[in-house]
């Protein structure tokens, strides 16, 4: 099989997969359970990765524009670029990829482990389906939870952005926050939780198929773990750039 | 007052008609083997893993399978549970036909089959109770009525003691046994066993085996047992479990007071059946690849 029917063949599973658990979301029995203890392991265990990711984001953002924006006189819209940056783009997409290194890579070793230990198998022969016990609460509550994530990356970026402006380049606070407010729309809301949603399935697909397909003892749970987070992250980052475009068209953004 | 008697001695007659009824409903069930497989056919590529296979095991009997790594005894077990379908050929549980079953349709047909892996398969993030306790969260039985059948469950496995502990605290052999309290719970008919023995010491290799002969001969339990171990096909086939006067189980030798029919062993190489009948006449066999293995050189 070459690399193209491979990779098709891989989109086709995980969409079924994806798709499946959603599926599965509407019928009984609901494990509601264990979509709040994924929600709090993906959501409340992410919270300090984001802060910090979130904070110096923002930060260097500020370090990094200042001098240019100072350069033409414009230094006073250094807020409207950290902002702009923050909730369109580097949100939403920071904090997927930090999701799919910390979070993708658990769900597949965990869905692996169980696969060369037979418990999926044992799963199924205690007729029980693993796609609704065990995908469909992890993507469910990737979708609560890294649009949470996301705004709140946002916030903290803005506001490493502004104590990076006030206190490294004497910024006057009310310059900095006006040119925030400028410079968020709706539209950019609107797309800064549609693109997290999108990527919670990504992640959430990819890692459970990963998980899921894995063969070969130990070391295939080594090698799925490392395919998942490979691949989520290179296909978040694939699927924000048609997503960037489609939100434009849609939208009507410039 | 005679009327009363008339229809006294109707009910009577009535009755006797519907235990006869009852009873050729019950032999004519009996008759229904619990597992079949005809002609069945798997290949993973060009590699053929069962070969046109038909055999079947009837209600109450243990089928031991024995043949070497690689010799297609597992992929019966997960042919049977659905896990993996055949090429071709059908695969018959309790008379019905799942062959093309779905993963839904399954989930019903699994309810009936209890699952022995070779690990113990238990769940790492649940303790006995839980893992014991499965099945029957899945189906929403309240907790006041599941705690006296895992007790029960654990009590049949000797391991009661060990209802709160998580699977990381206990041995290979307790690890086997829970797994063997978890695939009973819910009481299955139909109990499948994949080298529930494996890499485990005699005596604890034993104690599974009485397990499995209990099931067999006092809760009328048919199972299919895989193996590549003759000390397994020696205790299952040549010894029965009967409750003594003190209402202790016991284990008898075959002979002593009645022979064992409901015992067939099963040889496997390359994905054929190269041998299927008793013990006795497997012991007789003059297949050469068969020698070598009963004999271990």
């Amino acid at each position: 099989m070459n690399f193209a029917t491979r990779a098709l063949l891989e989109l086709q599973e995980s969409t079924l997969l994806a798709a499946r658990s959603l599926g599965g979301l509407f019928r009984k029995p609901r494990y509601l359970p264990e979509t709040i203890a994924q929600m709090d392991a993906i959501g409340v265990g992410s919270l300090t990765i984001i802060i910090l990711t979130g904070f110096f984001t923002g930060g260097v953002l500020t370090v990094q524009t200042f001098p240019t924006l100072k350069t033409y006189g414009a230094q006073s819209q250094t807020g409207y670029l950290v902002a702009v940056s923050l909730v369109r783009e580097l949100g939403p997409v920071l904090c997927a990829l930090m999701v799919t290194g910390r979070v993708g890579s658990a769900i597949s070793a965990e869905l692996g482990s169980m696969v060369v230990s037979q418990q999926i198998d044992a799963m199924r022969a205690l007729g029980t389906d693993p796609v609704r016990k065990l995908v469909a609460p992890r993507i469910l509550a990737l979708l609560i939870s890294l649009p949470l994530l996301t705004v709140l990356a946002d916030v903290l970026g803005i506001f490493g952005g502004w104590v990076t402006a006030v206190a490294l380049y004497s910024v006057p606070s009310t310059i900095f926050v006006n040119s925030v407010r400028d410079a968020i729309t709706t539209d950019d809301l609107i797309g800064g939780v549609v693109k997290p949603l999108v990527f919670s399935l990504i992640i959430g697909a990819i890692a459970c198929r990963q998980g899921l397909n894995t063969e070969g003892g130990t070391v295939g749970v080594g090698r799925s773990t490392t395919r998942a987070v490979v691949t989520a992250s290179i296909v978040v980052i694939i699927a924000d750039y048609f997503l960037a475009k489609a939100l434009q068209v849609i939208l009507g953004t410039p | 007052m005679s009327s009363t008697s008339i229809h006294t001695t109707d009910d009577r007659i009535s009755d006797d008609a519907a235990e006869s009824t009852f009873r050729e409903v019950d032999d004519l069930e009996r008759a229904i083997p619990a597992i079949e497989f005809r002609n069945v056919v798997l290949a993973f590529d060009d590699r053929v893993i069962l070969n046109s296979l038909s055999f079947k095991v009837m209600k109450g009997e243990t089928k031991i399978i024995l043949g070497g790594s690689g010799g297609g005894k597992s992929t019966i077990i997960k042919l049977v549970l659905g896990l993996l379908k055949p090429d071709s050929g059908q695969i018959l549980v309790d008379g019905e036909d799942v062959t093309e079953y779905s993963e839904y349709q399954m989930m019903s047909v699994r309810k009936k089959i209890g699952m022995v892996f070779q690990e113990g398969a238990l769940f790492d993030s649940l303790s006995v109770y839980d893992n014991v306790a499965y099945r029957l969260h899945e189906q929403g039985v309240p907790e006041e009525e599941v705690e006296p059948e895992v007790r029960r469950m654990l009590r049949f496995v000797n391991l009661e003691d060990a209802i709160d502990k998580m699977p990381i605290e206990l041995s290979g052999g307790m690890r086997r046994r829970v797994g063997i309290a978890r695939a009973l719970i819910g009481d299955p008919k139909i109990v499948l066993f994949d080298e529930p023995t494996a890499g485990l010491d005699p005596p604890t290799a034993r104690t599974i085996c009485e397990l499995a002969m209990k099931l067999r001969d006092l809760e009328d339990v048919s199972s299919i047992f895989v193996t590549h171990e003759m000390n397994n096909l020696e205790y299952i086939c040549s010894e029965y479990a009967v409750v003594d006067d003190e209402g202790k189980v016991v284990f008898e030798r075959e002979g002593e007071r009645l022979c064992l029919i409901n015992s067939k062993v099963m040889m496997m190489r390359q994905g054929n059946i190269i041998f299927s009948g008793t013990d006795e006449s497997l012991r007789r066999a003059s297949d050469p690849y068969i020698q070598k293995f009963l004999r271990g050189h």
